[in-house]
């Protein structure tokens, strides 16, 4: 019987790649361990080496084919004594390839773990339609300034759009530096910073070691002299090693300080879970930091928040602490052509207007909350999304008026229930709203328990478009 | 100390390797010098005890750290600056700020949570501050400040503006985590920092031996071959000395060094501290034999230049500052309860309130 050699994963998040070269032929007798073909992602040039040996009946991918799924059939082999015309044809068992070497970069196992060799893929939990809905443009500008009419719009992916912010605010201010593991010579373990050292060189984009609370330290120390310090965190996960530094120097010196000097900086860097990495790398700290007085926290959902807030972010003259998601940072939308696109600080967004039940969410939730009010639009049930954008200073003002509409309310987030973002929000409903909430507020959060690492667990921890569903039938009494 | 390696990067091999510098010899202070410290260092006691009988009284809250014994370290240390170097270090921070240069009302009034004190009632004796003086802080986490005053050592590279950093540290401080990472990093990129390792013998109660395996501190940067040097933190021109070759080496080019001052404290670790960790006849022998003001007193008289009058003359003066100090920090009013609320984030444009 002949085995199928099946195209490989090289990160937590990929989904597809491109297969750049066959290093066998077919024909070609192979032993385990063989270096059979380079495949490329975005970031990276990997080696795939095969598992089994045998003859190479067919090679089902041509070389240079782009967007290969993996697990998609890329080679078949032929066993002993099979004929390789007879493999090719055969039904066949599946084995999937190993990828494990690199030729143009060197990732460590851990590294890969990590995440740290996303390919630029979509998120495999959330089952979107193949590519992110269009924003809705009229009500993005609700509460952003105006773009003039007739602006091009670009697709440009979360990535990039965060690089291009990094780089324009560079080249705007001297001040402005980045320092993180990896940023420079690798060009991020995520690629956020690709291209920022050849541009701006070793002086501005800086390689540390692999120590958070040392580097996020200094950082802090460098803004109090006035410097503007862009501080990257592999994920924020390793940032509980530095939280220290961000709680205590950065946010309170300026309190402290009688108003003399404070931290103009950003601590920024993938958040929350990203796929299959367990518990230790998949927490979101939106509810940690949106705790904290004298901090900024920014979660931005796609790319043209992610551009525009991160420029504000760094042009602000406070701390800000700036969430990103691994997930999305592959993901494109369209961001408008502008010489400088900034966004305000502290602005909810309504993404789609509604009128039967409100979804208050930021980041990654968004993916959540915009299936699920799909789906429910054709249960007659409109729902208005609002995408928080901030979380601190948090724009309850959006939430309310939005509640004195709907008069229902869910939130949707993948942190932990307790003392949550969902928790602070019910609460400010409470407040501002109670007389007008006609059935109470649900909370959609990531399940009250570490992030199990087995899929099928993973994908009970994480909040769901049906739960979201059910919730929104829930309140509305359908 | 522990000699430099010879090549122990690829950076610091391709420049010429400086010889590992060594304790220099005390500076031959003039009378005037001898006057001066004299004068700052009776500031820094007689402020300390004003402030100590100031928390007896109850005006003074909370923690409150006296630097009563270690007067010759910062002395010594700010008499070998330049304008424009920065001084940052923990919470036992008193001396620090007035050997800066700051105004001892601003800071007593800090001590006692008045709107005149430094940061307006707000920080307390921990947590103070001086853009002007370029003192920043004052920070209440042990060995935060460590990798902080490395930062201010990057800011200098970076602009280029030819100043040092002076991370003050204590020997407990050096037993955490992130004074090495900052000692790495601030080797690897050369930053101009002078890490002062105010050694007073006791990490709160737990002494020197009782803590660390390694209990001489000049060699506490040798792993990342930062250089060393032991210095008698309780002789005011041994610390000037030993400051100058530091910022000297840090002008140089060469990266961060290690001060290990080995000084004392009489007082207890904090106001509440009785001190049972230690004999009375230690800190009365430390008292007697090497306190730092009694030592220029001492210098002076075997040189005939002391003058009864001229040194009545700074008690005198340095009474009258201290006096007026606990004075406005005793009338002046608290702050108004709306600055609870600021300070807390800068206000800026297009942004929702």
């Amino acid at each position: 019987m002949a085995t199928e050699i099946l195209m490989p994963a090289l990160s937590p998040t990929m989904e597809e790649g491109t297969l750049a070269k066959w290093l066998v032929k077919e024909g070609d007798n192979i032993a385990a361990g063989d270096v059979i073909a380079e495949i490329e992602t975005d970031k990276a040039t990997m080696e795939v080496e095969a598992v089994d040996e045998g003859i190479v009946a067919k090679l089902s991918v041509e070389a240079g084919t782009e967007g290969v799924k993996v697990n998609a059939v890329i080679a078949v082999l032929a066993d002993e004594g099979e004929s390789a015309e007879d493999a090719a044809a055969a039904p066949s068992k599946t084995k999937p390839a190993d990828a494990g070497k690199t030729t143009s970069v060197k990732p460590e196992a851990d590294e890969v773990a990590d995440g740290a060799l996303d390919g630029d893929m979509a998120d495999r939990r959330v089952p979107a339609e193949g590519k992110v809905r269009p924003e809705p443009k009229a009500a993005a500008r609700m509460s952003d300034p105006d773009i003039p009419e007739g602006t091009e719009m670009v697709s440009t992916t979360v990535r990039e759009a965060l690089r291009d912010a990094m780089a324009e605010e560079m080249r705007a201010d001297e001040r402005v530096f980045v320092m993180g593991e990896e940023v420079a010579e690798y060009q991020g373990a995520y690629k956020i910073t690709q291209g920022l050292l050849d541009e701006f060189g070793g002086k501005r984009v800086i390689d540390t070691p692999i120590t958070e609370h040392g580097f996020a330290g200094i950082g802090v120390g460098a803004a109090m002299a006035g410097l503007r310090p862009v501080i990257e965190f592999m994920t924020f996960n390793f940032a509980m090693q530095a939280i220290d530094q961000i709680v205590n120097s950065a946010a309170k010196t300026l309190y402290m300080s009688g108003g003399q000097m404070g931290a103009p900086m950003v601590f920024r860097g993938p958040n929350g879970a990203a796929a299959r990495v367990g518990a230790q790398h998949s927490q979101c700290y939106a509810a940690w930091y949106g705790h904290i007085p004298g901090l900024k926290v920014i979660a931005p959902y796609g790319a043209a928040d992610a551009k525009g807030l991160l420029k504000a972010a760094i042009r602000d003259p406070n701390p800000v602490v700036f969430l990103e998601n691994e997930i999305m940072y592959g993901q494109s939308f369209d961001v408008p052509k502008m010489d400088d696109f900034v966004l305000p600080i502290g602005k909810a967004r309504i993404h789609k207007q509604g009128a039967d039940v409100t979804f208050v969410t930021f980041g990654i939730g968004m993916k959540y909350a915009i299936e699920a009010a799909t789906e429910l639009d054709g249960m007659g049930i409109d729902v208005e999304i609002i995408d928080l954008r901030t979380i601190r200073p948090m724009d309850i003002e959006t939430v309310v008026e939005s509640v004195k509409k709907t008069n229902r309310c869910i939130t949707i987030e993948e942190g932990f229930p307790q003392s949550g973002i969902g928790a602070e929000i019910s609460a400010q409903i409470m407040e501002n709203a109670f007389d007008y909430l006609d059935a109470p507020v649900i909370r959609i959060t990531g399940k009250d328990v570490p992030m199990p690492y087995a899929a099928n667990l993973e994908k009970l921890a994480l909040p769901n478009v049906g739960e979201i569903i059910e919730a929104a039938k829930a309140v509305t009494y359908k | 100390m522990c000699a430099l390696a010879k090549t122990s990067t690829a950076k610091s091999s391709s420049k010429s390797v400086p010889k590992a510098p060594k304790t220099p010899k005390p500076i031959d202070y003039d009378k005037q010098q001898e006057l001066n410290a004299y004068r700052e260092m009776l500031l820094i006691r007689r402020f300390e005890e004003k402030a100590g009988q100031l928390y007896g009284m109850g005006f003074i809250g909370g923690f409150c750290h006296l630097y009563i014994g270690q007067e010759a370290v910062v002395t010594g240390m700010q008499a070998a600056l330049i304008e424009g170097d920065q001084a940052i270090t923990a919470y036992r921070d008193h001396g620090h700020m007035l050997a800066c240069g700051m105004d001892p009302k601003g800071i007593m009034a800090e001590l006692t949570g008045r709107e005149g004190g430094y940061s307006r009632g707000k920080g307390g004796s921990m947590h103070m501050f001086s853009k002007e003086k370029n003192f920043y802080g004052g920070h209440g986490i042990v060995g935060a400040q460590v990798s902080l005053g490395t930062g201010l050592a990057f800011n200098n590279k970076y602009t280029e503006n030819g100043n040092v950093s002076c991370t003050y540290f204590g020997d407990g401080a050096s037993n955490q985590g992130q004074v090495y990472e900052s000692f790495n990093m601030a080797k690897l990129w050369d930053l101009p920092v002078i890490y002062i390792i105010e050694n007073n013998r006791y990490a709160m109660g737990t002494a020197v031996h009782r803590s660390s395996a390694l209990t001489d501190f000049s060699k506490r940067g040798c792993s990342f071959n930062i250089p060393g040097i032991e210095v008698d933190g309780m002789d005011v021109r041994a610390v000037q000395a030993a400051g100058e070759l530091a910022a000297d080496w840090c002008r140089s080019g060469h990266g961060p060094i290690i001060l290990d001052m080995q000084t004392y404290r009489y007082r207890g670790h904090s106001m509440s501290d009785p001190a049972k960790y230690r004999s009375k006849d230690e800190v009365q022998k430390m008292r007697a034999e090497n306190d730092p003001i009694e030592r220029v007193k001492a210098r002076m008289a075997e040189k005939k230049w002391a003058d009864e009058d001229e040194l009545k003359a700074i008690d005198k003066e340095v009474r009258a500052i201290v006096a007026e100090a606990a004075d406005f920090a005793q009338t002046n009013p608290e702050p108004d309860p709306s600055e609870l609320w600021t300070d807390i984030l800068i206000p800026t444009d297009g942004e929702a309130a």
